[in-house]
């Protein structure tokens, strides 16, 4: 399948964690993993903080190690398996995987004028041949992302949240990927900031013909920029597909809840939601069988032993969980 | 005339330099005081930030002084400071102070009175200094003297002031007639020099082993901490006495001047290599580190680029706050006599020699290097805690 | 409804490198018992500010202009916050009549001693209590927020809880002196959407049993739909737009109320283009003359805008809005 930029099978990654050198603990942020993004697709990753979708994002930058399982890329110039990668092709990879940062303000090396931080990378990987291709780079990128050139000597200091993350978008432009992970990139900004990033990013994706993996916690977001949805818990992909099917008709009770914990904005819609009890467990001491059954309302003694595998229909809605189809029963009926 | 640029319509004339008419008003005037902050470098900001700081700034204007006239010490000194440009006239003999009119009138150069001295059975065979005020010696300035290398190497014989047809000694003189206006700018300036090559060497190694330590991390960072602990633990005076007892007697000045510096140098760094590490540590794991890592840069592109820019700032901060310390170590080791001796002139010499009761009751002026020495460590203290708030605008209230 | 607080002409300046920034500018707003009011605005817009000087808690830095004035209406009388100054004197408000929770809660507790023994030692600060009281009370506090086996947690530390057990913590400790008045900075900002929906239930039951008046300051207006009875609106240090939550939220008046509205990503609509407000947050050195919002407003009525700063206006009895657009209505 040539239109599948990125193909994740049985993807884990684990960190060795605390102890001695004989007692090693691994903790696994993410577990077994195996996810699809097409080329040209706006690919959101939905969770709450510890579901291991940062550390996700991650492994596909090729930033996290791989313990199992693998991915591969493939854009139709270059066929790359993450797991095996040599180091000159992850030199290639780096121009063709971006990320753009959460927090604008880390991000930025504040030691360094804005082109510098813009071109660092054209200069890194040597894409450009003299200074003066570079600024031509650097201004036309900088033009993208609506910045004003008068701006770029200055330094990050004198730029507010939403001018410094599109100076962190035209840095990961810059190199001309065709993958960005976009890990929480609005989460940090002001609402009525948010908007304006959210559509540049829209746009710099239907212009440039990129692929985004874009990350977060808000579903409001994921649900207006994305048109594929995965949504993770405790490392696992717990229901993957397409943004309409995922809003019309959830079907796992972890999807159903999430979605009403955000807050309504009528006043006189006040608590008639059902809540989600209790937090997520800690990743080093994960639950048996289905994860979220220490939070399920839905919880049988089945789920606390099975772990329920991720469950394809066909349409590209794939859940994993044990009682989705008794579950949505009574509201298609 | 618009006064805040739109952003959607880049002006690229602005940016391609200084070609651009610029009608002054306020609006503009304001703009570019702006523009000159928000353009302005890390290095820029903490120079304004420290500048605005009036101890510091009156700290290094003295630092600034002493260090000038540690460099230009011989020009400045009519006298040769060691054992050869003694004064047998005028041993122990009170400060001079240049003056302009005595009781035979005013003049226009500045003079100091002539002295006689006697020895005879008259004055019980001990020396009476008097002074004859009706002669006077005329203070000339550009004088030439007695020779010396400028930096080190221009030959040179003039000097700021002397008094050709006699002598001045303005801070007086020591037992053995040397000027001590002149041994105390040459003893700053020993000083300095034991202090700077003890703080670069300290500053080598903690570069080294911090810097091994914080960007590798793991059981090499562990290991070396422990030898850094180990070593902060090790007493220093006794390690001095120790180290002194091993230096043989018979070496000549200049190499118990190395070897002064060398053991400074050799305690000091742990400090400093905790602090290096702590700043790697810290800068290593930032965000825009891991984005420099994930287009491709090497190693030594992140260190250069990323790391040591970012704290630069405070090394030279930490290496200022450092330096003091080392002058005092070199005094105190000097002052109790395991350092520098005399005839060599470092401020510890000068202090040792205002150690005896003799000197409390007859001869004070010993104690004029003494505030010389005082004013170097403060203006050290001063501008180096300056230079930190400048470099760390968080460290106070201002958030 | 007795007023509980009452700030007026509130401006406040912080004293910087870069010259005087102006945080707050001539804020005023009450609240009576047992109310909720929502503090909205965005990152600079003076929402943290403004509470903190309700506890008189803002750095040294802080200038606040001489017609400044900030009435506590407690049990023994009214107390002139702002001219407090001794420690004594502002236990009065801190940690007394006045409890503020924040958006971390490792900020609020210190991380080398237990939660129990915190908050024991502020019970005994603030009331007279004996040590067998203060723990039953503090126990039976950190129940009554929802933390379940309350004994144990007693003697734990901060760090070994969970972030949303810390929240609870948090607020078990703020509630305990019973406050008149509790200040939320962004109590579930840092938290999970899920966790963020038991801390608001909480929070809603707390005012309920215990009758409070809160300020919420938050970015996010759906958590204020969600809490509050009426909406304060924020911009750069200026109060924009107040009035009920009802009113605010469905018709909102000013232009940046507005917008903040429309650039909500909606859940309903999933083909609704997401309409950001235009430009960026001025930096505090290039703070806007007349009307702070003229520079990012879709609606500026020629130069008054940009000239006179508009001053509040009514439109209904209870829905006031400062903007030039808006004729007062005779009340």
């Amino acid at each position: 399948m040539s239109d599948v930029l990125i193909r994740a099978k049985g993807l884990s990654v684990g960190f060795p964690i605390g102890g001695g050198l004989f007692n090693k603990q691994i903790l696994k942020a993410v577990d077994n993993v195996s996810l699809d993004i097409e080329k040209g697709s706006f690919f959101g990753l939905v969770g709450e903080s510890g579901s291991g979708k940062t550390t996700l994002g991650r492994a596909l930058l090729k930033a996290a190690p791989i313990t199992a399982g693998g991915a591969h890329y493939s854009d139709g110039e270059v066929d790359y398996d993450l797991e095996k990668i040599t180091k000159d092709q992850l030199r290639d990879y780096r121009k063709r995987a971006q990320l753009i940062f959460q927090d604008p303000y880390a991000a930025l090396s504040p030691r360094m004028t804005v082109r510098d931080i813009i071109a660092e990378p054209l200069e890194v990987m040597k894409l450009t041949k003299n200074r003066q291709e570079t600024d031509a780079r650097v201004r036309e990128i900088a033009a993208k992302c609506r910045l004003n050139l008068e701006h770029l000597r200055r330094f990050p200091h004198a730029f507010s949240g939403g001018q410094r993350q599109r100076i962190s978008i035209a840095r990961a432009l810059v190199s001309a990927p065709k993958f960005i992970v976009a890990d929480e990139s609005v989460a940090a900004l002001d609402v009525s900031i948010q908007a304006d990033v959210l559509n540049l990013l829209k746009q710099i994706q239907s212009d440039m013909g990129l692929t985004f993996l874009f990350i977060s916690h808000d579903l409001s977001v994921v649900a207006h920029t994305c048109d594929h949805v995965a949504v993770m818990y405790l490392g696992r992909l717990v229901e993957t597909a397409p943004t309409r099917k995922l809003f019309t008709a959830p079907r796992h009770p972890y999807t159903k809840a999430l979605f009403s914990a955000i807050p309504s904005l009528d006043p006189d819609d006040r608590g008639s939601a059902q809540k989600l009890t209790g937090e997520i467990p800690s990743p080093t001491n994960q639950p048996s069988g289905c994860k979220f059954h220490t939070r399920c309302p839905f919880v049988l003694d089945h789920c606390k032993q099975v772990e329920p595998k991720l469950e394809t229909d066909g349409t590209g809605h794939d859940v994993a969980c044990h009682r989705w189809k008794e579950l949505m029963a009574p509201q298609a009926a | 005339m618009t006064t805040t640029p739109d952003p959607m319509k880049p002006n690229l004339a602005q940016t391609t330099g200084p070609h651009v008419q610029v009608v002054e008003t306020d609006a503009s005037v304001e703009r570019r005081s702006k523009e000159a902050y928000f353009t302005a470098s890390q290095g820029q900001l903490i120079w304004a930030r420290f500048k605005k700081q009036r101890a510091a700034m009156i700290a290094a204007s003295v630092l600034l002084f002493l260090v000038l006239s540690g460099i230009f010490a011989p020009f400045l000194s009519p006298y040769n400071p060691t054992i050869a440009g003694k004064n047998d006239e005028y041993t122990n003999g009170a400060p001079q102070i240049p003056m302009f009119c005595d009781t035979n009138g005013c003049s226009l150069r500045p003079f100091v009175h002539a002295v006689e001295r006697e020895r005879s059975m008259a004055t019980n065979f001990r020396w009476v200094t008097t002074i004859n005020e009706d002669e006077r010696h005329y203070i000339y300035f550009f004088v030439e003297g007695w020779e010396y290398k400028l930096f080190g190497f221009i030959p040179m014989d003039t000097h700021l002031f002397g008094a050709p047809d006699g002598f001045v000694h303005v801070f007086g003189t020591d037992d053995a007639g040397k000027d001590i206006f002149s041994r105390t700018f040459h003893a700053i300036w020993t000083s300095l020099q034991v202090g700077t090559i003890g703080v670069l060497i300290a500053f080598v190694l903690a570069l080294v082993i911090g810097g091994i330590s914080g960007y590798y991390g793991g059981w090499i960072d562990s290991v070396l901490q422990m030898i850094t602990d180990a070593v902060r633990t090790v007493p220093a005076i006794p390690l001095f006495m120790a180290v002194a007892a091993f230096m043989p007697p018979e070496l000549s000045a200049e190499e118990r001047f190395f070897y002064i510096s060398l053991i400074l140098g050799l305690i000091g760094w742990p400090t400093l290599a905790r602090r290096v590490r702590t700043h790697l540590l810290t800068e290593r794991n930032q965000e825009y580190v891991l984005a420099a890592q994930l287009c491709g840069a090497s190693s030594g592109h992140v260190i250069r680029r990323h790391l040591l820019p970012s704290f630069t700032s405070y090394i030279i901060v930490d290496l200022v706050i450092s330096f003091p310390y080392m002058v005092l170590s070199e005094t105190a080791l000097s002052f109790i006599g395991l350092g520098l001796k005399d005839p060599v002139n470092s401020l510890g010499v000068m202090l040792q020699n205002v150690t005896s009761a003799d000197v409390l009751l007859n001869y004070q002026w010993y104690f004029i290097p003494v505030i010389f020495f005082i004013a170097l460590v403060m203006a050290f203290v001063f501008v180096g805690d300056g230079l930190r708030d400048a470099a760390d605008p968080y460290s106070d209230n201002n958030k | 409804m007795t007023a509980l607080i009452d700030v007026q002409n509130l401006t406040l300046k912080f004293r910087t490198d870069e010259g005087l920034i102006t945080a707050v500018d001539n804020v005023s707003f009450s609240l009576n018992k047992g109310e909720v009011m929502g503090l909205v605005g965005e990152s600079g817009s003076g929402k943290s500010v403004t509470a903190k000087a309700l506890m008189h808690l803002n750095a040294k830095n802080a200038v606040y202009t001489p017609e400044s004035k900030i009435t506590l209406h407690t049990d023994k009388g009214p107390v002139d916050v702002l001219s407090l100054r001794t420690p004594r004197e502002l236990n009065i408000v801190r940690g007394g009549a006045v409890s503020m929770i924040f958006q971390e809660p490792m900020a609020s507790f210190a991380p080398a001693i237990t939660i129990g023994k915190q908050m024991v030692e502020q019970l005994q600060l603030h009331g007279d209590y004996s040590n067998e009281k203060a723990k039953r009370w503090s126990i039976e506090m950190l129940d009554r927020v929802g933390i379940s086996d309350a004994a144990k947690r007693f003697d734990q530390y901060a760090f070994e809880l969970s972030g949303g057990m810390r929240q609870r913590a948090m607020i078990a400790m703020a509630l305990s002196t019973q406050p008149k008045l509790l200040i939320a900075d962004e109590p579930t900002t840092a938290l999970d959407v899920t966790i963020q929906a038991q801390v608001i239930d909480l929070m809603k039951d707390l005012v309920a049993e215990f009758h409070m008046g809160i300020v919420f300051i938050t970015h996010d207006l759906g958590v204020v739909a969600q809490t509050a009875d009426k909406v304060n609106v924020m911009y750069l240090g200026r109060m924009i737009e107040e009035g009920p939550v009802r009113e605010v939220i469905r018709n909102p008046k000013h232009p940046y109320t507005q917008g903040l509205l429309a650039a909500l990503p909606k859940l309903d609509d999933l083909d609704s283009p997401l309409t950001p407000v235009p430009g960026d947050i001025p930096s505090p050195l290039e703070r806007p003359t007349g009307c702070v919002f003229h520079t990012r407003c879709s609606k500026v009525v020629g130069d008054v805008c940009k000239a006179v700063e508009p001053a509040e206006r009514r439109i209904d009895a209870t829905h006031k809005v400062s903007c030039h657009i808006y004729d007062e209505v005779p009340a």
